[in-house]
């Protein structure tokens, strides 16, 4: 079972370091996850990565970039996002366990709505780096509910109506 | 307080590029207006051209989820890309080439104007890059005469609509606003500038619809 972390296009060094800390490696053990995959951005590679490499079976990897994190969401059975609307519904749409960590940096900002939102719809989990392990250790993941599809004619027939294609 | 000053700098630099635009246009052409009180009782059958604003980064992804959906009856498309947006050019390329039916494809084009403005400008300087946006962004829309302008923020899609705005006066155009998935509680600023001028503004949020009942909702569209 694996876990994958992701921050965006940006950085989120924070939430690296918090979930590479050991007390989280620990919890993702006793959750029985075995494997962990980060996508750290813009963001500097743990030091402590090497440290953690003798883990006992237990595995991390790590890249910046790539152009499609779809296969490591797919892969995955807990994804670990900050709080970008992009990372945020590709996930629910691959109706994957979802867990937030909002980036204190962007405490009042409008992007956190969205996570805030479905969080009360009961869509994912969210907490911050400090309540991370915590909140992990907590959440029962099987509660939250899955994210209703898409419906891609919802607004071509809207925009036709208008236009009086129909 | 930064976005009151946005807003502010926005419609000033708008005005002021209106004033003269509106003494050209009404003192040259008043009688090219074709509006015809029967087209619309019939069922349109004519493909309809659409200029798509691509904001750049999640704005961009979300306007090309919806057109992504379209059928050949939204033909020609007009993508319009901000001049230092590279990342958007090549995802309209790619849905192009990918997800339009073959037929259709090379029923597009894509055409670049500068940002009118870029995240934490000065709103002093934000009022010069708006209005140069304005100023472009005229002869662009009444070359191209879209019948339907898509866009969903940020601030470089206002001199398009405001420029549509003005094309309005001549001919049917719809102006349609589609504010972002991650708006929950309040509308973006260009949200709250269009609310008043564009023909529909689609919300994506119940809760945003309440707030703002001049918007409409039809459920999550991304």
């Amino acid at each position: 079972m694996s876990v994958f972390v992701t921050v965006g296009t940006t950085k989120f060094d924070s939430l690296i370091n918090t979930v590479t800390h050991y007390s989280a490696i620990k919890a993702f053990q006793d959750l029985g996850y075995n494997r962990l995959v980060l996508q750290i951005g813009a963001g500097k590679i743990p030091k402590e990565l090497d440290q953690l490499a003798d883990l006992n079976q237990f595995t991390i990897e790590h890249y910046h970039f790539k152009p499609s994190i779809t296969e490591d969401i797919e892969s995955a059975s807990l994804v670990i996002s900050h709080a970008g609307a992009g990372s945020i519904l590709e996930t629910l749409g691959a109706r994957k366990p979802l867990l937030v960590v909002i980036n204190e940096d962007l405490m009042g900002n409008h992007q956190l709505e969205l996570a805030y939102q479905l969080y009360r719809d009961q869509h994912l989990y969210y907490c911050e780096c400090s309540t991370f392990v915590d909140t992990l250790k907590s959440s029962d993941f099987s509660k939250l509910k899955p994210f209703p599809d898409r419906k891609p004619k919802l607004f071509v027939d809207y925009l036709d109506n208008l236009l009086g294609f129909k | 307080m930064d976005t009151e000053l946005g807003l502010i700098a926005v419609l000033i630099a708008v005005v002021v590029c209106l004033i003269p635009i509106f003494v050209i246009f009404f003192s040259v052409n008043r009688t090219c207006k074709t509006k015809n009180p029967n087209v619309k009782s019939t069922r349109r059958t004519k493909a309809a051209s659409v200029m798509i604003i691509a904001g750049s980064g999640g704005h961009t992804k979300e306007i090309l989820s919806l057109v992504s959906s379209f059928g050949s009856h939204y033909s020609p498309r007009y993508y319009i890309v901000a001049n230092t947006d590279k990342m958007s050019r090549q995802k309209i390329e790619a849905l192009e080439a990918k997800e339009i039916k073959l037929s259709n494809r090379e029923e597009y084009s894509i055409h670049t104007i500068p940002r009118s403005r870029e995240v934490s400008q000065s709103w002093f300087t934000t009022v010069l890059s708006t209005a140069s946006a304005t100023l472009y962004s005229f002869p662009l829309v009444f070359r191209l005469k879209p019948e339907v302008i898509l866009c969903n923020g940020p601030g470089t899609c206002i001199p398009l609509c405001v420029a549509g705005l003005v094309l309005k006066i001549f001919r049917d155009l719809k102006i349609v606003y589609i504010e972002s998935i991650c708006r929950v509680e309040t509308l973006s600023l260009s949200g709250k500038i269009l609310y008043y001028l564009a023909d529909s503004l689609l919300v994506q949020w119940p809760s945003l619809h309440q707030k703002y009942p001049r918007s409409t909702y039809i459920g999550r569209l991304v």
